[in-house]
């Protein structure tokens, strides 16, 4: 369409007009709908929002939380990844639609079934030594939970796309199964983790109904920014509510730009296709 | 040495039966045969990346069909270079070297010699994003070739390539192969490849492989 390409006909020019009218109707709607957010707020109601020691504990809380859940997912969508891209063993399509579960099922339910979980006799034996519902451990439970699935999803895909031949030549050249793991695929999948880290992040901001179920929405406790909205909306204080969900925006915004930033630099030097 | 005898390999519905050939030391040998008929999984099955369900594969005096591919000392050279995307040049060659443990000296001083039989002495300290097929190819026989293999398995590495690269390429791999002695087993479609390069030719056809000399 621009640059050195060739000039578009007529019907050509239709045809990107067309897609770029779908398009661009969504694009509109996410940006008036975030216009929409910052015009109801002031500079004065989120100066406000920040100076609260509610919601400031709140905001640590979910970075945090998101950061150990991001951490988490990663360590186990990894190898989880790697086992269901290049290995074939019995119960393997099994396996690979329990971790989908999470990824449709309704997030409340995730909650509920965590709530459960840990009213069973092993979980209840577990919450005498470690406290885990209502409590901090549980709002990592329950991230985890959901953004681990897309961090699964996302490093599975990776490993998909990575052709199996460099760790083919990696046992050829003396490696074990794990030495060509760590030195030729894990180095490879670097742009995946981002991505899977990246969503497992988003995603863990974003909880809201496994926490609101699982963990209480208690304030210095269990509170993150995404129950402080609900918190605050529920006592008709709206400014906070769009202050605090306006923050959200920009954390995750910034995360991604972050993210992506740091993803386009570690990826110079990738493979040339051949 | 390369002998395989009455080998059984099956790849999905896919399945070689009573393959046996032997290649003597030193020689090189060039695998013919059309598309599908297995002779990428053969090599596969030499190097060790492919279960053998019958027969035996021997490299040299040394019974390996139940060898991991780690220990059977066969370099390999795919269609695609496979190079590790996120090593130099350098790091590239002294990988296996590396794997082995061996001292940094002992690493240098062979990379520095396999790049200087093939070429590629210039382009050490390069990332491999920026390397031509020719390049790659080059560097992935290097590769193969710093850890002393005593097979070489290629699987069709000039075929990307254009005509006056791959002369240079054939040329590359006769020296080599004078050089170090090593025996080689070079998968083609390229009739005038193979009877330039061959000691042997063996042709798998219908599950049975010919062999005649060049």
């Amino acid at each position: 369409m621009s640059g050195d390409h060739a000039p578009l006909s007529g019907s050509d020019r239709r045809f990107y007009a067309v897609l770029a009218l779908i398009g661009g109707c969504y694009v509109l709607l996410l940006v008036a709908m975030l216009g929409a957010d910052a015009a109801y707020t002031t500079p004065g109601h989120l100066w406000e929002a920040l100076q609260s020691p509610e919601i400031r504990y709140a905001i640590r809380l979910s970075l945090i939380s998101c950061t150990i859940t991001t951490l988490l997912s990663l360590w186990v969508a990894v190898p989880l990844g790697y086992l269901l891209s290049r290995t074939r063993f019995p119960g393997r399509d099994l396996v690979d639609l329990i971790v989908e579960i999470p990824i449709v099922l309704p997030p409340l339910v995730v909650g509920l079934s965590l709530l459960i979980l840990f009213q069973t006799a092993p979980g209840r034996a577990l919450e005498k030594f470690f406290p885990v519902t209502y409590a901090v451990p549980s709002v990592i439970l329950a991230q985890f939970m959901v953004a681990c699935a897309f961090a699964v999803r996302t490093m599975r895909t990776t490993f998909d796309q990575l052709s199996p031949r460099p760790e083919q030549v990696a046992l050829t050249l003396g490696c074990h199964r794990s030495q060509a793991f760590w030195l030729v695929a894990f180095p490879a999948a670097r742009r995946g983790m981002l991505a899977a880290a990246t969503l497992a992040w988003a995603r863990s901001l974003g909880e809201f109904g496994p926490i609101l179920v699982f963990s209480g929405a208690t304030r210095f406790k269990t509170e993150v920014m995404s129950t402080t909205v609900f918190l605050e909306l529920s006592v008709g204080n709206l400014e906070a509510a769009v202050a605090v969900s306006l923050l959200m925006v920009v954390t995750a915004v910034a995360a991604l730009f972050i993210l992506r930033h740091w993803g386009r630099e570690t990826a110079l030097g990738e493979p040339r296709r051949s | 040495m390369i002998a395989v005898e009455q080998l059984e390999i099956s790849a999905g519905s896919f399945a070689l039966r009573g393959l046996s050939f032997e290649l003597p030391a030193g020689s090189y040998g060039v695998l013919m045969g059309r598309t599908g008929t297995g002779k990428t999984t053969l090599l596969e099955a030499i190097c060790g990346l492919r279960r053998v369900h019958g027969g035996r594969i021997r490299l040299e005096q040394d019974d390996v069909t139940d060898w991991p591919p780690a220990r059977r000392n066969v370099g390999l050279v795919p269609q695609d270079a496979a190079l590790f995307a996120h090593l130099s040049v350098r790091e590239q060659l002294g990988f296996s070297l590396a794997v082995r443990k061996q001292p940094a000296d002992t690493i240098r001083q062979r990379v520095e010699e396999v790049a200087g039989w093939l070429g590629i002495t210039p382009l050490l300290d390069r990332s491999v994003s920026g390397l031509s097929g020719g390049e790659a190819q080059r560097v992935a026989l290097g590769r193969a070739l710093a850890f002393h293999p005593r097979v070489l398995c290629l699987d069709e590495p000039l075929s990307a390539l254009d005509q006056d690269t791959r002369e240079s390429m054939c040329d590359l791999l006769e020296s080599i192969q004078a050089r170090t002695g090593v025996t080689v087993l070079h998968i083609t479609h390229n009739r005038a490849e193979a009877e330039r390069l061959a000691d042997r030719i063996l042709h798998l056809q219908d599950g049975r492989i010919e062999t005649r000399h060049a």
